[in-house]
């Protein structure tokens, strides 16, 4: 204390109000609702699915060759499967396989009539812009490129997802009637080969499962409110 | 100012309810993980109700995806299998003490029952076609059949208009089926007293089995003792333990 007076500074202006992110209406009720009933069901018919595969755990006609399969000869284990015993998993699977179809077509419907079929469709003049993308990503771009609703990466990992969907519902079909979809079984290659594209489909989903909670939770948690909300709040509001 | 404010409000009312779906569906997700963490079946409370979906899927099976001119792709001799595995639910192998005194009964809803030989079913129209076998587990296999298709015999006892399913029964332990009569007079359902060029093994059914490429293994009854028309829908062994009934592929 030096008994000097310090001259009285006005006292500091309150700390300007940090502003708020803009909420944006990010996802209609219907792409919210879909999304999460196919996460639902989707997780229903891949452990019914495993319990099917258990009954016969390779591929290939008997006595002819086996398909390249990294589970042959394995079953399971017990907390990964549903239905309990072969019946039980194909009644599930049988039962799940129509919300899962009810809920593509509702939500490819509403792709098409929003139009918003546009900002997720990847499509070749994307091309450009998911190599720029990837070199944003990789550090060989400073400045993250422009984009709409989904960067042409995103683009095209909800294409191929969507068209993994088709892909996996058109070879459960041709495993399920092998005679009066013959030509359908025929198109993937026989009942075996069905089946086994099938059964990579379930690693295929759950590859993309992971690596998409991942992202959501290290790039943009505000993705997960928004699809549950439909309201985004998040540090990409340009999306819009 | 008023826009903003009302914006602002309406997203907080959002956000709480955020909060609540949130922890629902986390309520959900962790239930269905102690549920599936027991290998669950569904228990008696979905059971029944996966079986009436079961049901449902039937009906889809016969009256959309099934069509009775539509024939099941045939395959080259050559492509067989050179082992066809076996099922039976004995705990030996079926065989008749007599074989020669076996006759297939052809009755319930036609207008004149039938005591039938193999000789009687050889001296019939012969169908033999090689076909894919599709097996509920999973695997499938090529093999040659040889028999009387379904339809001449149901012509031949007269089967009246009422008949609307087909109940297949066998000296394998009581082992049967019942199956649609659309699929029973399909062209490709036959009564099988051939195999491969050979007569029926044991194995699989001798003397006499029910063939169709329009249906899973565990539908083609072995070990036939008869053949009965009837106007309600018949059971069938792992049918009425919770396998798909229609069962056509």
């Amino acid at each position: 204390m030096t008994g000097t007076p310090v001259p009285k500074s006005p006292p500091p202006p309150p700390p300007a109000a940090r502003p708020k992110p803009e909420p944006v209406k990010r996802h209609h009720w219907i792409v919210r609702l879909t999304h999460w009933l196919t996460f639902v069901v989707l997780a229903g018919m891949i452990m019914s699915g495993l319990q099917i595969y258990t009954a016969y755990a390779r591929f290939g006609e008997r006595d002819g060759p086996s398909y390249v399969n990294a589970f042959e000869g394995h079953g399971f284990p017990r907390w990964s499967r549903l239905g309990g015993w072969l019946a039980g998993g194909l009644n599930w699977h049988f039962a799940l396989m129509w919300p899962l179809i009810a809920g593509g077509v509702v939500y490819l419907s509403y792709l098409v009539v929003s139009g918003e079929w546009r900002s997720l469709l990847f499509r070749p003049r994307d091309v450009r812009g998911a190599i720029e993308m990837q070199k944003y990503y990789l550090r060989l771009r400073k400045d993250h490129p422009p984009q709409g609703k989904h960067n042409p990466l995103q683009k095209l990992a909800y294409t191929f997802i969507i068209l993994l969907g088709v892909l996996s519902v058109l070879t459960g079909f041709a495993i399920y009637k092998p005679t009066q979809f013959s030509w359908l079984t025929a198109l993937f290659g026989g009942f075996q080969a069905a089946r086994y594209w099938h059964f990579w489909a379930v690693w295929i989903f759950t590859g993309f499962l992971i690596v998409h909670v991942i992202l959501v939770f290290v790039v943009d948690p505000a993705s997960l409110r928004a699809m549950i909300s439909g309201w985004y709040r998040g540090r990409f509001p340009s999306h819009d | 100012m008023t826009d903003e404010h009302v914006a602002r409000r309406h997203d907080g009312t959002s956000a709480r309810v955020d909060r609540r779906g949130f922890l629902q569906l986390g309520l959900a997700g962790g239930l269905s993980s102690v549920v599936a963490a027991c290998g669950w079946d569904g228990g008696n409370a979905v059971r029944p109700l996966l079986l009436d979906v079961s049901r449902l899927n039937d009906w889809v099976g016969e009256k959309i995806l099934f069509s009775q001119h539509r024939l099941a792709p045939q395959y080259d001799i050559a492509e067989r299998a050179t082992h066809l595995p076996s099922y039976f639910i004995s705990p030996m192998m079926p065989m008749l003490r007599d074989p020669a005194a076996w006759r297939l009964q052809v009755g319930g809803l036609v207008r004149q029952p039938l005591t039938l030989s193999i000789d009687d079913l050889q001296a019939m129209p012969r169908t033999t076609y090689t076909v894919k076998h599709h097996c509920v587990e999973g695997w499938s296999a090529i093999a040659t059949w040889h028999g009387v298709a379904l339809s001449a015999v149901a012509e031949r006892c007269g089967m009246l208009p009422q008949a609307r399913y087909v109940r297949f029964d066998s000296f394998d332990s009581g082992y049967s089926n019942g199956w649609d009569l659309a699929s029973a007079m399909h062209p490709q359902t036959i009564l099988a007293y051939g195999m491969n060029d050979n007569p029926l093994p044991a194995s699989h059914g001798a003397p006499l089995r029910l063939y169709s490429p329009t249906k899973l293994g565990y539908k083609m009854t072995k070990y036939l003792v008869s053949v009965t028309f009837t106007a309600e829908r018949p059971g069938g062994y792992w049918e009425d333990q919770g396998y798909p009934w229609f069962a056509g592929v």
